[in-house]
């Protein structure tokens, strides 16, 4: 665990910045946890407890997309609402420009409010009906108690024009708006007060591949002139690989690999990584026949209330040996930039040679025949 | 309602000869009057299905694929309390009968024997207060005259075949104790169990995660190279339609604007909007792009199509044919000599040359 955050720093210097020259830490996540009680009985005895974040590190840098990729229950929503601080972490701490949010009350968060924003998946359920648009984007400077230059009702109308919405739209209700404008909405309101870290969970996802577009787009213009970090989360490989600098894989709980965009489509280290690759339908029939080198992996991710023991993906890899059973593999730089938390990686050196395979590891994924 | 029916339900009474093909559906519309207006869900679809093949539709939402697969399955025919909401017209051809203007009684034998549907969600689409293998056997038991028992163990079977374990155990689950992914798998157990002829698949992965995903279109894939079934899916994800269509129809708007091989919609796509779709997915299997292209603007409303091709106002090459056509004329579906349809009013050359010059380099 000490060795880790040396090689973070030695990763940042090294790693070229795509944004900007400086590869300053905006975020930085150590040991964050959140583990949800589960109450029993009349006295509300806690029974057991949900680990949906259970111990991830990461940095997110200046001007930087990070991606978040992983199965529904992995913990990525959490992780976004942990780092925006709408939930209270269990353990681990949450540093924002150097300062610790880790466990700031209300009051200690709303300056910080500010510099962190976040965008929500529904577009429906994250927009309150009896709020005009007006209402929902000029709410923030109310919070805040700041008057922008020019007065609230003209920023506004800056913000709608930013985000491709027609200004004079002002005083309608979100009910008036399609699915992809009213996640406009809800970019502008986030942009409102000038952030400096965007936390978008699923921006895209609740919409149509023409509107999903778009607003892909969008997002990427505005990191261009706003200058903004990102922190994107979802579940579409192929989204995030076209948003992302950066991209951390996680599996029940914890990162098992982060790596920067190219190295990590290009080689990924981590069965899990590999195989959730390969599940992507690709949009072309005559590579049809590529599908029959897929691998499936069988059965659905365990239970997060009680993680399999050791290599918690253990259950379902098809490189498990007797070491992955009892010792949870620490996520390590096997190359710069690309850690990995794996016994066995692939594209790179075994980390524990010669163990021995637990029997019907082999069996527990299958290829598709064609 | 029945002499309803009959007549076709638009008025124009049903005339036409029954097809060779196993399914032929032929200028099918199905509209709702609502207070606003009348909603052109369907508005004129024809298409043909062999079997042991799969046809795909994909369109955005709204754009009126589940309603067609609806439809077929006679599912419109009858509302609540016996009210016909939807006014139904056209041919719906499968195996040489009619089912449009065919009996409820004909239609419901038909249903989850010749044609089974499995749905998006899997957890509304099953009953929360039976057995996952009550459910099951009850399919099977309204089909066919066998006992309580043997149902049963068919149910087993069937739920051994789509790879849940321990099917003799989870038989008596009830549909919330088991994943996402079981669930659906049960659902496909529930449609195959009495080997139907035409299975529609209504985006059958779309709330799944991409391994379950996987699982799944390999298991639909098997079945029907073992049961000889045709298979509709429809989805918005052109990933899925590559992977499982022989052949492709694009929808718009309640009408097909393309439809051909899987391979010629992919690598020849002649609609500005399979166009679009393309530039706008992000590719997994190519170089990264810089930037997506998106169509411009929001699908249409279906009570008020936009006169002319309704593609028009969200169409970059909207003002290529003369005469302000796209805005006043409606392009018809023509075939352009490979079995290769497309509804259009730019000419074949013209939309060649913006396909090869200006779109597939950027893609």
């Amino acid at each position: 665990m000490t060795e880790t955050p040396d090689m973070k720093k030695t990763d940042t210097a090294v790693i070229p910045r795509q944004a900007t020259d400086s590869p300053e830490v905006l975020l930085k996540v150590s040991g964050l946890t959140k583990h949800f009680p589960i109450t029993k009985g009349l006295l509300r005895r806690q029974a057991g407890a949900v680990k949906a974040v259970d111990g991830i590190d990461f940095d997110v840098r200046r001007g930087e997309t990070l991606g978040i990729v992983g199965e529904s229950g992995c913990g990525k929503s959490t992780m976004g609402r942990l780092i925006t601080r709408l939930l209270e972490p269990t353990g681990g701490t949450v540093e924002f420009e150097g300062k610790d949010i880790t466990h700031l009350g209300v009051a200690g968060m709303r300056p910080l409010r500010r510099d962190i924003q976040m965008i929500f998946q529904d577009p429906y359920g994250s927009l309150n009906p009896r709020h005009t648009v007006g209402t929902i984007v000029s709410a923030p400077f109310k919070l805040q108690n700041v008057m922008p230059e020019g007065g609230i009702k003209p920023e506004v109308q800056r913000l709608l024009s930013l985000v491709g919405l027609n200004p004079e739209h002002y005083n309608r209700y979100p009910h008036e708006f399609s699915g992809g404008q009213r996640q406009r909405i809800g970019i502008a309101r986030a942009l409102a007060l000038n952030p400096k870290l965007v936390v978008a969970d699923e921006p895209v996802s609740a919409l149509d591949v023409s509107i999903q577009a778009q607003v892909v787009n969008l997002l990427d213009d505005l990191q261009q002139e706003l200058g903004l970090t990102y922190v994107i989360i979802a579940h579409d490989l192929s989204v995030i690989r076209h948003v992302s600098d950066r991209i951390a894989v996680m599996y029940l709980g914890k990162i098992v690999e982060l790596a920067d965009n190219k190295a990590l489509y290009g080689a990924p280290m981590h069965p899990y990584t590999t195989a959730l690759m390969s599940a992507v339908p690709v949009p072309d029939p005559r590579r049809r026949g590529a599908a029959s080198g897929r691998i499936l992996l069988k059965g659905d991710v365990p239970s997060p209330i009680s993680p399999p023991s050791g290599c918690r993906f253990h259950t379902r890899c098809w490189k498990a040996t007797q070491v992955c059973t009892t010792q949870e593999p620490p996520l390590l730089a096997l190359k710069t930039g690309h850690q990995v938390a794996c016994h066995h990686p692939e594209n790179a050196p075994d980390q524990v040679p010669g163990d021995q395979p637990l029997p019907g590891a082999a069996d527990a994924v299958s290829t598709v025949s064609e | 309602m029945t002499d309803l029916t009959k007549t076709g339900v638009l008025g124009q009474p049903v005339v036409g000869t029954a097809p060779t093909a196993f399914l032929e559906v032929r200028d099918l519309k199905v509209h709702f009057p609502t207070e606003d207006g009348l909603v052109k869900s369907v508005d004129g679809l024809s298409f043909t299905l062999e079997k042991g093949k799969t046809l795909g539709i994909v369109g955005e939402s709204g754009s009126g694929k589940s309603v067609t697969s609806l439809g077929i399955m006679g599912l419109h025919r009858v509302g609540q309390y016996g009210r016909q909401r939807a006014r139904i017209s056209g041919e719906i051809w499968l195996n040489g009968k009619e089912l449009l203007t065919a009996e409820e009684d004909e239609v419901r034998k038909l249903r989850g024997r010749e044609i089974a549907m499995i749905f998006q969600d899997p957890l509304s689409a099953m009953h929360p207060y039976f057995t996952i293998g009550k459910q099951i056997a009850e399919a099977y038991r309204v089909h066919n005259k066998v006992d309580k028992k043997a149902a049963r163990k068919r149910a087993v079977d069937l739920l051994d075949r789509v790879g849940i374990p321990e099917p003799h155990k989870r038989v008596d689950s009830y549909p919330h104790e088991f994943s996402g992914g079981m669930r659906q798998r049960a659902m496909i157990a529930m449609a195959l169990v009495n080997n139907p002829e035409l299975l529609i698949a209504d985006e059958p992965t779309t709330a799944l995660d991409v391994t379950v995903q996987a699982q799944i279109l390999d298991l639909i894939r098997d079945l029907q190279k073992e049961f000889g079934s045709a298979v509709i899916m429809i989805t918005h994800d052109l990933g899925v339609v590559a992977e499982m269509a022989d052949e492709l129809l694009v929808m718009y708007g309640g009408r097909c604007v393309e439809r051909g091989t899987a391979e010629k919609v992919f690598y020849e796509p002649r609609h500005p909007y399979t166009w679009g779709l393309l530039g706008s997915m992000p590719r997994i299997d190519r170089e990264q792009t810089e930037r997506l292209i998106p169509v411009k603007g929001s699908p249409p409303s279906l009570i008020n199509i936009p006169s002319g091709c309704a593609f028009n106002p969200r169409c970059p090459y909207a003002d290529v044919p003369k005469d302000n056509v796209t805005r006043t004329v409606r392009p018809e579906l023509t075939e352009d000599g490979t079995r290769h349809w497309s509804a259009c009013h730019m000419t074949h050359e013209q939309r060649t040359r913006i396909w090869t010059e200006e779109i597939a380099p950027k893609l």
